[in-house]
């Protein structure tokens, strides 16, 4: 019946991990060849390349765990998922109903768990209604702001018989969040629109999430009124980094221009994003001199954190149908002669360069690295997954996304070892396409195990290693905020990335000379399966800009060539 | 490099301690939300508000349509007008409810609590505690020889001002059932 369910709703991949409490599910997907199902080697695996599915092809992610420690495994990833509007839905094994308690082996209160890191949960005891639940959780997790959902099936109810309730015939659920936004308040919208002298759109993950004619719309929105365009981490990728409007990505490692076109703007047009602390600095001097108006699905996530004058509850891609369509009808107005200057602002602040970095000698500078890695593979059918930490935020100021779900990243949580499961799950969903993780060693090595599943299902995931022998993200706080004191952030005994390819099965490539990266990213690329590739790069570099936290957006960090020289002996004696 | 120069113990460097500079004047609500009577739901509720650390001041629920299997949870809180309406949003977020009323702002509405007090005493206490009892219209449902039980329904307010009078007389035990509350009219 799980399975029948799961078929219905379209569902052509499974994440997860057999044990006790799910075995009569796993029995009935082993007797059907309609569903592929794909062994993690640790269920937050399974989640986080459900996750990285969803997140390329804009579908719920399916993960099936068993009860106890495989339902508590997964709650990282559901986390990840709720604070990132990723839809999934988690089938949990559950221990029978008599025993649910009792205290039984592999039990745990998995409903009670996931509580507040699921968008919704069931505990499924009736067999009658299993079908019914799995449907509407599959309507819950996609429907409004999307999210994760657990469905928790006791092993009873697994093996009992019930009546099957299509899809077609499940009630309709009184779950309809609105889609369309409040004309006046769109009216309202416009007239800023026509009005505004230094505008600037600040775009996040709910443009993608509400579909690829979200990005289309946006894009033309962009093109026709001519207004620049930022986006948070989440976001990139629905305007084109090739586009006219685009400044870059904006918050505590954005670009210069971003930040300060947000700092200065007269008008900040919020799409999908959610005014996060890594992207507001110091709230009471966050943009002072705007208006702002706030276009998002979940109420809740209006005047949360700062307060805006033109709130719009509405579907993203509803929402921006109907500006466009009452902007082009009012005569497609806008002042012509305040975004000259504006963009002459603009361009004066572009002039700082603030990702300009200095590649000397052997040593790998990182954003090299990237650099290397984005030349010598744009234009390509190309997906990018990355981990948390510096080499996450300099992969999203030297990529460039011209496609929404292109990039899959842990944002709102976080999550150190997202990237290479997630990179599984891209991969499944795309086989024939390029998916890199661009990756630290100390995230990668959180959850290397799943470089397992990469060969088993011989998914072709290339592992781009920055290695800095280092917590990266961690050293840099601690040199700038605490006093150089580097508690614990420097990796000792890390493995031979090169054996350590070998004896997963896959290739091994180690690259420590500028001069030979060029050749190493070639031979990743070239390779026909997947390759763990260490790059040593340079152990201390720091990531900028930056917008140390406390202060607002127009009193940003830049990177200086002098922060070598400035490391000291507290630094120099770690390495 | 040292290129901020925060001082040793200072925590201005977090971004978790940028407050927003909302209102800071503390309101009192009363918010009605009809939910589905399923397993769980009012773990939901109360699991929000401890997780976003919101007050509660008062809670009750009962399932209100049997048929439709819906209940009623009525909350008193308190916090700032944009606490508040965050409150409201964040419920309305929560996939078993169905509606969320804030009696507050939405016009008149009556507030009404039970209440039961246990006063135990002899003599002129004793005859005082039921004097009171009958001008503030409680019931006794409980009666020995040393104690009473009153019972009484009222605004929350009233049942403060019984318990405050009842304290001197022999007051033991209190149990109150929290605010229900409707609007006024139709």
């Amino acid at each position: 019946m799980v399975v029948q369910a799961l078929k219905d709703q379209g569902v052509e991949v499974v994440f997860g991990y057999p044990g006790g409490a799910v075995l009569p599910i796993y029995d009935e997907i082993f007797q059907q060849n309609d569903i592929r199902h794909v062994l993690v080697r640790h269920e937050q695996g399974a989640v986080h390349a459900a996750e990285g599915y969803a997140r390329s092809t804009g579908k719920p992610g399916v993960v099936l765990v068993t009860s106890g420690p495989g339902a508590t495994n997964a709650v990282t990833g559901l986390t990840d998922a709720l604070l990132d509007s990723i839809p999934l839905v988690v089938l949990s094994g559950q221990v029978p109903t008599f025993l649910i308690g009792n205290d039984a082996f592999q039990e745990a209160d998995t409903v009670g768990i996931t509580r507040p890191c699921t968008k919704h949960n069931w505990l499924a005891k009736d067999p009658g209604a299993l079908s019914t639940i799995i449907h509407e959780a599959f309507h819950v997790a996609t429907s409004g702001r999307p999210g994760p959902v657990l469905v928790d099936i006791p092993k009873d109810v697994q093996f009992a018989s019930g009546t099957y309730t299509p899809p077609s015939k499940v009630k309709v659920s009184h779950y309809q969040p609105p889609v369309k936004g409040d004309m006046e308040a769109i009216t309202e919208l416009v007239e800023a629109i026509e009005k505004a002298k230094r505008p600037v759109f600040y775009t996040g993950g709910g443009v993608i999430n509400s579909g690829p004619g979200a990005s289309q719309l946006l894009r033309e929105l962009v093109d026709a009124t001519g207004f620049p365009i930022t986006s948070t981490l989440m976001g990139l990728g629905a305007y084109p980094a090739s586009g006219d409007g685009w400044l870059g990505m904006l918050g505590m490692h954005g670009l210069y221009e971003a930040n300060m076109a947000m700092h200065d703007c007269d008008l900040m047009i919020n799409i999908g994003a959610r005014f996060d602390d890594r992207i507001t600095g110091l709230v009471s001097a966050f943009s002072p001199h705007s208006k702002k108006a706030h276009i998002d699905i979940d109420p809740s996530s209006i005047n949360k954190v700062i307060r805006v004058d033109i709130p719009i509850v509405g579907d993203v891609g509803h929402v921006l149908e109907d500006i466009l369509k009452v902007w082009k009808a009012r005569g497609r107005k806008t002042d012509k002669a305040g975004l000259q200057s504006w963009w002459a602002k603009i361009e004066d602040w572009k002039k700082i360069d603030c990702l300009k970095f200095k590649q000397e000698g052997k040593i790998i500078k990182p954003q090299y690295a990237l650099q290397r890695l984005e030349e010598l593979t744009k234009g390509m059918d190309r997906y990018i997954t990355t981990e948390v930490g510096q080499h996450q935020m300099w992969a999203a100021q030297y990529l460039g996304f011209e496609d929404p779900n292109r990039w899959m990243t842990s944002g709102g949580l976080g999550t150190m070892g997202y990237g290479l499961p997630a990179s599984v799950g891209v991969q499944m969903a795309h086989p024939d396409a390029l998916v890199v993780n661009v990756a630290g060693e100390a995230s990668w090595l959180m959850n290397m195990q799943e470089m397992g599943t990469a060969v088993q299902f011989r998914l072709p995931v290339k592992q781009f290693i920055l290695n800095n022998e280092r917590l990266g993200m961690v050293r840099q706080w601690q040199e700038l905020l605490h006093g150089e004191r580097y508690s614990h952030s420097w990796s000792e005994a890390l493995p031979d990335f090169v054996k350590l390819a070998e004896a997963f099965g896959a290739k091994g490539i180690k690259v420590d000379d500028a001069a030979d990266l060029d050749d190493a990213i070639a031979e990743m690329l070239a390779y026909d399966g997947p390759v763990i590739m260490d790059v040593l790069v340079e152990k201390h570099e720091n990531c900028f800009p930056m917008i140390p936290s406390g202060e607002p957006h127009n009193k940003m960090l830049l990177g200086e060539a002098s922060t070598k020289d400035a490391i000291g002996s507290a630094g120099a004696a770690l390495v | 490099m040292s290129a901020l120069k925060i001082k040793k113990g200072s925590n201005k460097h977090s971004a978790y301690n940028l407050r927003p500079d909302f209102s800071d004047v503390t309101e009192r609500h009363t918010i009605a939300v009809l939910v589905d009577n399923e397993p769980g739901v009012l773990a939901r509720v109360i699991g929000l508000f401890a997780g976003r650390g919101y007050n509660i001041e008062s809670l009750t629920v009962a399932e209100v349509d049997h048929s439709g299997r819906m209940s009623r949870i009525t909350i008193v809180t308190t916090g700032t007008p944009q606490v508040i309406e965050q409150i409201k949003a964040q419920l309305g977020r929560i996939v078993p409810v169905h509606e969320v009323h804030d009696l507050t702002v939405e016009g008149a509405s009556v507030e009404r609590e039970l209440a039961l007090f246990k006063v135990a005493g002899t003599g002129d206490k004793r005859v005082e505690a039921l004097r009171l009892a009958d001008i503030f219209r409680a019931n006794v449902v409980d009666s020995t020889l040393e104690s009473f039980v009153f019972e009484m329904t009222g605004t929350p307010e009233k049942i403060d001002a019984f318990a405050e009078l009842m304290r001197p007389l022999g007051l033991v035990d209190v149990a109150r059932t929290g605010v229900a509350a409707l609007s006024r009219g139709t």
